[in-house]
């Protein structure tokens, strides 16, 4: 049913999302690939089935926004524009990814495109987003800072006290918690008193309830502009509850053993942003061919990518002794 | 005779503690129906039900809390801390609370409580989740400190630490959850506060912990086979109570000492047992007592860098042989 004469977001746009979300779901895919081919030692945390929240935020954003995000953080960090063999490179251990080895998965930062860190310990990066928007504010420039987290999340004291001092001090900020229905392997309703785990919880901030569709590319591109606009007008904080579903396993150990097969299924095959993005893009009369140059615009880009990172160098033993300090080195006594 | 896992021992020697004492019940994060991140509390919840095995939301700060109120009235809780680096994020309930109560209410409160944790590297996984915090722990009066090195450890250890009427921090190393060991007794009870010797030798004491106990242990094979040195291996298994006069036998015997931690070297427990060894066996020390530890740095993620960071079996080998020959 869509509305062609009203169309609020255009075919320029919506194909700049559609390139967009190709993009993390083939990365991620190519990242489970190299695990299979054990060229990617560690832990990952694929976002596979939740690529419309990061793309749309991505889309939305401005060069000078500040975006934080978890391990499961591959498509944010490259939907701010960071380069797939820095990502895939990071993943491999490899001296082209983001931080030559040293961070890991868990930890893609990329500053010079805002992506300012991955956080693995549950909570901490909410607090620490109200930092740079303190800072945007202070220094009255116009960036806004967008916080993402998990479900899960919402259960330590952390998003408490940052969704209080936000709404405190009128901070630029969007809070975006990507509902998966599982912090780890349990169902996120057996662990919460609520039944939106954010948004039942923002009328205790004064924050609008706010729950959209997290897997319809569209809803989640409106509501990510609407919050950025806002907080760029200098009007608050929003926290928003996207509603969505990992494809695979929370890390790469798991097999999601734990969620019934119905339910797989359903999100699989019903819910899928990407399937449904482009089935849309047909409605709206977008030309076929178009659709799939991009696809095969990005699948190139994606083995390119991966050729340029399998072939970069493993970093040298003396990384480890690196940045410690902000003399660049580690010493601690002379 | 059976073939353990230092994994399966976990699971086995809670469920041990909780066939024995109605008051010991199991609090963690995706610990019940998912039998843990680590699979090592599998079977827990299907066993004793969900009044003694509960999951808990992403709340460290709440399930220590919990835990801590409930031992002060006589129950006996373990609690799963998933990663012990998620410590930093409860550790007011751990080191203000948990730790200090007892000795503020001049011994009117008692907290038998066990926090056991995954810890250490090995994994890939980052400097947020490879830490080995045992002396964060060990510098706070209050907490008692264990880390076995072996799947009978676990078991004896976990059954002291849950009978002791004190907090006991129990940190499980990620690297050794695969390790195996035949045991022919599960139900067995290893006093808190004695060492255990890996390798009997009179050349040179290595002192390791967990993994770096197992590690030394290794070294002492090949320091004997190729290079005819026999080193003592000690592993500690405690912290907190340390096993002071096991240390001291064993300098006094040969006279050469080698540390083995994994932590970082600043104010890393190695550190406390120089010092020790030094006050102590000062007449009987041949050379300065060293320590083998990670640098200064917090651990890389990627494999080459984490694999040269955190001492190996080979590191070992070296420092002794550069001790006792020059080389
Ligand atoms: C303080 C802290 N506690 C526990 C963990 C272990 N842990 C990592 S991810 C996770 C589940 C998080 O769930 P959610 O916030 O819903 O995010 P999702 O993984 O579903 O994206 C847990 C418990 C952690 N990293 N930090
Ligand atoms: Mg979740």
């Amino acid at each position: 049913m869509v509305d062609k004469l009203n169309d609020d977001i255009g075919e320029e746009k919506r194909l700049q999302l559609w390139e967009m979300m190709l993009k993390l779901r083939l990365v991620e895919k190519k990242a489970y690939d190299l695990f299979l081919q054990n060229l990617i030692k560690g832990t990952s945390h694929l976002a596979l089935g939740q690529e419309a929240i990061a793309g749309a935020f991505g889309v939305a954003l401005k060069q000078g926004d500040y975006t934080f995000c978890t391990y499961r953080g591959h498509a944010h960090t490259l939907a701010r524009g960071s380069s797939i063999e820095g990502v895939l490179g990071e993943l491999m251990g490899r001296q082209c990814g983001l931080m030559k080895g040293k961070g890991g998965s868990m930890h893609l930062t990329d500053v010079e495109k805002g992506v300012m860190g991955s956080y693995a310990i549950i909570g901490a990066h909410l607090t620490i987003a109200n930092g740079t928007a303190l800072a945007s504010k202070y220094n009255k420039t116009n960036e806004v800072s967008v916080c993402f987290f998990g479900d899960g999340t919402t259960n330590i004291g952390a998003f408490h006290e940052a969704l209080n001092m936000a709404k405190i001090w009128n901070l630029p900020i969007v809070f975006v918690c990507e509902n998966n229905l599982y912090m780890e392997y349990t169902p996120i309703h057996e662990v919460t008193a609520v039944e939106h785990p954010a948004a039942d919880r923002a009328g205790a901030y004064d924050l609008d309830k706010i729950i959209v569709d997290g897997n319809d590319a569209d809803e989640m591109l409106r509501t990510a502009e609407k919050a950025i606009s806002k907080a760029r007008e200098g009007k608050g904080p929003s926290l928003i509850e996207a509603k969505t579903y990992r494809h695979s396993g929370h890390s790469r150990a798991d097999p999601g053993k734990y969620r019934p097969d119905e339910e797989v299924k359903d999100w699989m095959e019903n819910k899928d942003p990407i399937k449904n993005y482009r089935a849309k893009l047909l409605d709206f009369n977008i030309n076929e061919k178009i659709i799939s140059e991009i696809e095969e615009k990005v699948k190139d880009q994606v083995e390119k990518a991966t050729e340029i990172s399998m072939a970069s160098p493993i970093p040298e033993i003396k990384e480890i002794y690196t940045d410690v300090w902000a003399n660049g080195g580690s010493e601690w006594h002379n | 005779m059976a073939q353990l896992t230092y994994r399966s021992s976990v699971s086995l020697a809670i469920a041990q503690s909780m066939r024995k004492d109605q008051k010991v019940f199991f609090i963690g994060e995706d610990v019940g129906a998912a039998g843990g991140v680590f699979k090592a509390t599998v079977g827990l919840l299907e066993e004793f039900g969900k009044e003694r095995v509960m999951d808990a939301p992403i709340s460290e700060q709440a399930i220590l809390g919990a835990a801590m109120g409930a031992a002060m009235t006589g129950l006996r809780p373990i609690a799963e801390i998933m990663f012990s680096d998620f410590l930093a994020v409860c550790w007011d309930i751990v080191a203000n609370q948990i730790a200090k109560t007892r000795y503020m209410s001049d011994g009117q409160i008692n907290i038998p409580l066990v926090i056991r944790t995954a810890n250490g590297g090995g994994s890939k996984f980052g400097a947020q989740h490879s830490q080995s915090l045992e002396n964060w722990s060990m510098m706070i009066p209050g907490l008692k400190v264990v880390a076995p090195s072996c799947p009978s450890d676990v078991l004896g250890l976990m059954d002291s630490a849950v009978k002791d009427p004190d907090p006991v921090i129990f940190y499980e190393h990620k690297s050794l959850y695969a390790f195996k060991e035949e045991i022919e007794q599960t139900d067995i009870s290893i006093p808190i506060g004695e060492a255990n010797t890996l390798h009997e030798g009179k050349d040179i004491t290595i002192i390791g912990l967990a993994l770096m106990a197992q590690r030394a242990k290794e070294a002492a094979l090949i320091l004997k086979d190729k290079h005819d040195i026999n080193a003592k291996v000690i592993d500690l298994r405690s912290l907190v109570p340390l096993d002071l006069q096991t240390i001291k036998k064993s300098v006094i015997e040969t006279g050469h000492v080698l540390t083995v931690e994994e932590n970082p070297r600043l104010c890393g427990w190695g550190a406390e047992i120089s010092s020790l060894i030094s006050e102590h066996c000062f007449k009987n020390l041949k050379g300065p007592v060293t320590r083998v530890t990670t640098p200064h740095v917090p651990l890389p993620s990627a494999d080459i860098l984490e694999d040269n960071t955190i001492p190996s079996v080979e590191l070992i080998v070296n420092e002794v042989i550069k001790k006792l020959k020059g080389e």
